[in-house]
C-alpha cells in the first residue's frame, strides 16, 4: 500500500501539489477558525508542571505523519473526518489515545497522531514566505544567547517558522514581538500563533520597520533582535537603539551584497561582527549484504533505501531470502538532494559603553 | 511579562548582565588568542604574559566590557577602555573609507626585504619607555613611527601589524558571559576533545531536535563533561528536570555545567539517576531513598557555595584566586599545544576547575541523585526528550535501552563523532518500529570574512563538528495505545 502525497495545510494557499482530498483541509480550516482554543505546543502553563499531557483530546492540535516528507497539521474535533489515500479516519477514533498512536482508516490504512512541535511545525506550515529552516533555526537562538525570559524582537514575521522557536525559548516568562509590514500576513501568523497556544508568549503588530523602526517602548529593554528584511541596513540604527548593552543582533540575509552593507552599519554601534554560512546534509541508509565467497567478490545490494522501506511498511522482511551465505552490513550515504544555500547570518554584539 | 528571569540565569535581584563577587566569567584575551575561565573575587589574578593582574576591578562591570592592561605605581593592573572602532577581531578598522583604500590598492609587497633591519626601535629603547611610565599604545605608537616599511603597507596590512603590536604591548581582556555558544566556542576551539568536538552549531540542533523547552523532563547521557547538561538546563531556565543517567556504577563528569552562572534553583533542576535505578521498581524504595540520603549533604553543599557567591557574601577565603590557565593558548603554537600528549591536557583541566572543586563545590557531585518520587513518575509518564551524547559508548545498545524510557511522541537527538554507530541505530530503531521521522544530519558551517572589497570565506574552517540522529517515540503496539498507557 503505497503512501501517496498527502502534504497540503490548513491555509488553502498552500503551493505545494495536492492530492484528490484538496477540499477536506479547507472544511477542517474553517472549523478550526470557529472555536476558540487555548491548548498550547509548549507546555507554558506552570500549573501542568510535569504533568505530561500527553492524550490527545478534543480541539488539540496535531500533526499527522504519514512518511518523514509527507505530514499534515490537524485540528482534532469530534465528528470530524481525515480523508486521505489510506481511507477515512474519524477523529472521535483519535480522542484518548496516547499521542505517538498509530491510527486505522477504515479502510485498514494507518497514520501516526504526533503531537506539535516546533520543528514539527515547520514542516507543516503553510509557506506563505520563503521560511527558515531548523539548521538557521537553531543556530539562530544560540547565537543570540536566547534564554527562558528574554524579550526579543523579530522582523520580519513571515510565515511564523523562526518565531514558533524563538516563542519555546523564550517561555515561560519571556516574550517574542514580532512585526511585518504586510496586514494580511502578519494577521495569518497571529491565528496561528493563537491556535498553537503561543498568544502569551507572541505579539504580532503591523509595521514597516525598515521605514519607522521598532516602537520607542521597547528602548533599552530588549535582549536580541533579529532581522530578516530586504534592506536590515536601514533596520540596525533603531535596533541599536531597543538592546541592552551587550545584547545580539542577526541579521538574515540570502545575498552577500545585502550582507555587505549591513556589516558597514553593524560597525559604528555593535563589536564581534560575525557572518556564517550553515547547512545541513542528511544521510540515507541501507541494508546492503556483500557476498563472502571466496574468490568472487560480488557485491550486491538487494535491500531497499529508507524511503523504499517505509512504502512497502507492513510487508517488510519478506525480502531477505538469501541471506545464509552474506554478511549484512549498514550503509549510509549523503541524500542526493539538498539545500545548497538558506542565507547569511551576520551576529553581532552591542558595544558597552 | 520579564518576570524574575529575565535575560539570564539569575533571579530579580541580580542584573545578569553585570558581574558580581563570585560570579563565573570568560576572559577573551586579544581577540581570542586566550580564553579564560574564572571566578571573579578580590584575590583573583590572571596573568597576562609576565604580569599578574587583580581582577577585582573586573566585578560589578557590565559584560561585554573591555579592558587594557596599564602600568601603574603599584605595578600591572587592568583598565577599563571603551571598544574603539578598530577593536572587534573581524572590523580590522577600515572604516576611513575609499580615499586611504583606493590608495592602498597600488600598494603592493614588491619592495618588501625581509632582513630584519625596518624597526629602528630596539628592545633597551622600549624598555627605557616602560621605565618612564608610557602607556601600551602609545609603545605602539612608536613603534610605527620606527618602523620604515610601515608606510609602503597596504591599509590591511598596517592594520594587521598594528594589532600585533597591540597584542604584545597593550593586550586587552573582553569579559564575557559564559552562556552555551561562549563555552562550547571556547572548548571546541581549545580543547574541541573534551567536549567530544561537539560544534555549537551542532550542540544548538540537538536541543532543538530534542525539543527542549520550558517545563520539559530531560533524559541525558552526557559524556561530553557537563556542556551538554548546561546548555539543557539554561533552555529550561529553572524549570522541569535534566535527569543524567549513567550505566554501571560511575556517574559522568558534569564540571563545565559549572561555568554556567546557574542560581541554586537551576542546579536543583539537573539531576542523576543511573540507568538501573530508573529501570527497576522494586529496589527502587529502599535503594533509592539509601542513595539519596548518602548524596544529599553533598548536593546541598554544592548549592550553598552556589549561593553564597550570587548574594556577594564578603570573601571569606573560600572564593580563592581563579586563574584558570587550561585555555591558555599562542595563535602561534596553537597546533602545538592542542596536538600535545595528555600530560598537557590533564594539567590544564586541573587548572581550571581546580578552583571551584577544592573549595564551594564537590568535584565528584554535579548533581543530586534524583528523588524516588521523580523517578516513579518518570517511569508512569516517560520522559519528554531525551539526548544521547556518548562518543565513547555504544550508542546502539544504549539508544535500545533509552527510547522505552520516553513518552510516547516524546523527540530524540543522538550525538556521534562517527557516522557507522548511527547508521546501526537507525537501521535497528526502524526494524523494531520503535520510532519514526529518523534522520541522521550533519551540519555544516561557515564562517566569512566581510570587507570592503575583501569577502570571502574564511581560509579556515572546521570540518566537522559530528552527526545527528533525530527521531520521534511511537507507539506501535495497540494494547498500550489504547489510552491506559
Amino acid at each position: 500500500m503505497p503512501y501517496l502525497l498527502f502534504l497540503c495545510t490548513e491555509a488553502a494557499t498552500s503551493s505545494f501539489s495536492l492530492s484528490s482530498a484538496q477540499q477536506h483541509p479547507i472544511e477542517i480550516y474553517l472549523g478550526v477558525l470557529l472555536k476558540s482554543v487555548t491548548v498550547s505546543m509548549l507546555s507554558i502553563d506552570p500549573s501542568k508542571k510535569n504533568s505530561f499531557q500527553r492524550f490527545i483530546s478534543d480541539g488539540d492540535l496535531v500533526i499527522v505523519y504519514e512518511r518523514h516528507d509527507n505530514m499534515k497539521a490537524v485540528k482534532v474535533k469530534k465528528g470530524s473526518e481525515l480523508q486521505n489515500r489510506f481511507g477515512v479516519f474519524k477523529h472521535s477514533d483519535w480522542i484518548g489515545k496516547p499521542f505517538g498512536s498509530k491510527v486505522l482508516s477504515s479502510k485498514g490504512g494507518f497514520v501516526y497522531i504526533l503531537a506539535p512541535t516546533p520543528e514539527l511545525w515547520t514542516l507543516v506550515l503553510s509557506h506563505r514566505t520563503q521560511i527558515l529552516y531548523i539548521a538557521d533555526i537553531s543556530f539562530v537562538i544560540s547565537y543570540l544567547e536566547i534564554v527562558p525570559g528574554c524579550v526579543v524582537l523579530e522582523s520580519g514575521t513571515g510565515s511564523g517558522s523562526l518565531t514558533t522557536s524563538l516563542a519555546r525559548a523564550v517561555a515561560p516568562s519571556g516574550h517574542v514581538h514580532t512585526f511585518d509590514f504586510h496586514e494580511q500576513r502578519a494577521g495569518l501568523a497571529r491565528d496561528d500563533f493563537e491556535r498553537n497556544g503561543l498568544s502569551n508568549l507572541v505579539t504580532v503588530a503591523v509595521r514597516d520597520i525598515q521605514g519607522e523602526g521598532f516602537p520607542d517602548e521597547f528602548q533599552g529593554i530588549i535582549d536580541s533582535v533579529f532581522l530578516d528584511l530586504p534592506q536590515p541596513w536601514l533596520a540596525i540604527p533603531s535596533a541599536a537603539r531597543m538592546l541592552k548593552q551587550d545584547g545580539v543582533i542577526c541579521s538574515f540575509s540570502p545575498c552577500i551584497e545585502q550582507v555587505q552593507r549591513s556589516c558597514e552599519a553593524l560597525r559604528s554601534n555593535f563589536t564581534d561582527v560575525r557572518t556564517f554560512e550553515v547547512l545541513l546534509r542528511t544521510y540515507e541508509i541501507q541494508e546492503g549484504r556483500i557476498q563472502s565467497s571466496d574468490g568472487d567478490e560480488s557485491y550486491r545490494r538487494i535491500t531497499h533505501t529508507r524511503r523504499k522501506r517505509q512504502c512497502i511498511s507492513s510487508e517488510d522482511n519478506g525480502e531477505n531470502t538469501d541471506k545464509a551465505t552474506s554478511i549484512p552490513t549498514v550503509m549510509a550515504r549523503p541524500c542526493q538532494e539538498a539545500r545548497g544555500h538558506t542565507g547569511y547570518l551576520t551576529f553581532a554584539r552591542l558595544n558597552c559603553q | 511579562m520579564a518576570g524574575e528571569l529575565v535575560g539570564g540565569h539569575q533571579t530579580s535581584s541580580v542584573n545578569p548582565r553585570i558581574t558580581w563577587e563570585g560570579c563565573s566569567v570568560l576572559l577573551d584575551i586579544n581577540d581570542g588568542d586566550r580564553l579564560v575561565f574564572a571566578r571573579l573575587s578580590p584575590a583573583a589574578t590572571l596573568k597576562i604574559g609576565d604580569k599578574k593582574c587583580s581582577l577585582r576591578p573586573l566585578i560589578g562591570c557590565p559584560f561585554g566590557s573591555l579592558f587594557r592592561v596599564e602600568t601603574g605605581p603599584n605595578g600591572p593592573y587592568l583598565e577599563r577602555c571603551v571598544h574603539s572602532s578598530s577593536s572587534g577581531a573581524n572590523d580590522m578598522g577600515v572604516q576611513e573609507g575609499g580615499d586611504r583604500q583606493l590608495e592602498s590598492e597600488s600598494k603592493d609587497n614588491r619592495a618588501l626585504i625581509d632582513n630584519n633591519s625596518a624597526q629602528n626601535l630596539s628592545s633597551e629603547d622600549i624598555d627605557a619607555m616602560r621605565r618612564d611610565g608610557a602607556t601600551g599604545d602609545e609603545i605602539v605608537e612608536a613603534l610605527i613611527a620606527n618602523s620604515s616599511t610601515y608606510e609602503n603597507k597596504t591599509v590591511f596590512s598596517q592594520e594587521k601589524y598594528k594589532r600585533r603590536k597591540q597584542k604584545k604591548y597593550a593586550p586587552k581582556v573582553l569579559l564575557r558571559r559564559p552562556f552555551t555558544r561562549s563555552i562550547c566556542e571556547a572548548y571546541f576551539k581549545k580543547y574541541p576533545n573534551r567536549i567530544g568536538f561537539l560544534r555549537i552549531d551542532t550542540l544548538s540542533l540537538l536541543l532543538s531536535f530534542a525539543n527542549i523547552s520550558a517545563y520539559s523532563d530531560v533524559l541525558l547521557v552526557d559524556m561530553v563533561g557537563g556542556l551538554l547538561t548546561g546548555a539543557v538546563a539554561e533552555r529550561l531556565g529553572g524549570t522541569g528536570y535534566v535527569c543524567n543517567t549513567y550505566f554501571g556504577g560511575t556517574s559522568h563528569s558534569l564540571d563545565i555545567a559549572r561555568i554556567f552562572n546557574f542560581s541554586s534553583e537551576f542546579d536543583s533542576r539537573i539531576v542523576q539517576a543511573s540507568y538501573s535505578h530508573l529501570c527497576s521498581a522494586e529496589s527502587l524504595d529502599e535503594e533509592g531513598s539509601k542513595m539519596h540520603e548518602i548524596d544529599h549533604p553533598a548536593g546541598i553543599q554544592s548549592i550553598i557555595g552556589r549561593e553564597s557567591s550570587t548574594k556577594c557574601v564578603p570573601s571569606t577565603g573560600s572564593t580563592q584566586i581563579q586563574e584558570a590557565q587550561s585555555l591558555r593558548n599562542d595563535n602561534s603554537s596553537l597546533d602545538e599545544e592542542l596536538g600535545n600528549t595528555k600530560e598537557n591536557l590533564s594539567s590544564g583541566q586541573e587548572g581550571l576547575h581546580e578552583n571551584n572543586a577544592t573549595i564551594t563545590y564537590k568535584a565528584v557531585n554535579p548533581g543530586k541523585q534524583a528523588s524516588p518520587d521523580a523517578i516513579k513518575m518518570w517511569k508512569e509518564k516517560g520522559f519528554n526528550s531525551l539526548i544521547v551524547a556518548a562518543p565513547e559508548l555504544e550508542v546502539d545498545s544504549i539508544v535500545q535501552k533509552l527510547i522505552p524510557l520516553l513518552s510516547y511522541s516524546a523527540p530524540f537527538a543522538i550525538y556521534h563523532q562517527f557516522l557507522q554507530p548511527l547508521a546501526t541505530c537507525m537501521h535497528k530503531l526502524q526494524s523494531s518500529k520503535m520510532a519514526i521521522g529518523l534522520q541522521i544530519s550533519e551540519p555544516w558551517l561557515r564562517e566569512y570574512q566581510v570587507l570592503p572589497s575583501r569577502t570571502h570565506p574564511q581560509m579556515q574552517m572546521s570540518g566537522f563538528g559530528g552527526y545527528i540522529l533525530s527521531g520521534t517515540r511511537i507507539c506501535n503496539n495497540s494494547e498500550n495505545c489504547n489510552g491506559n498507557q
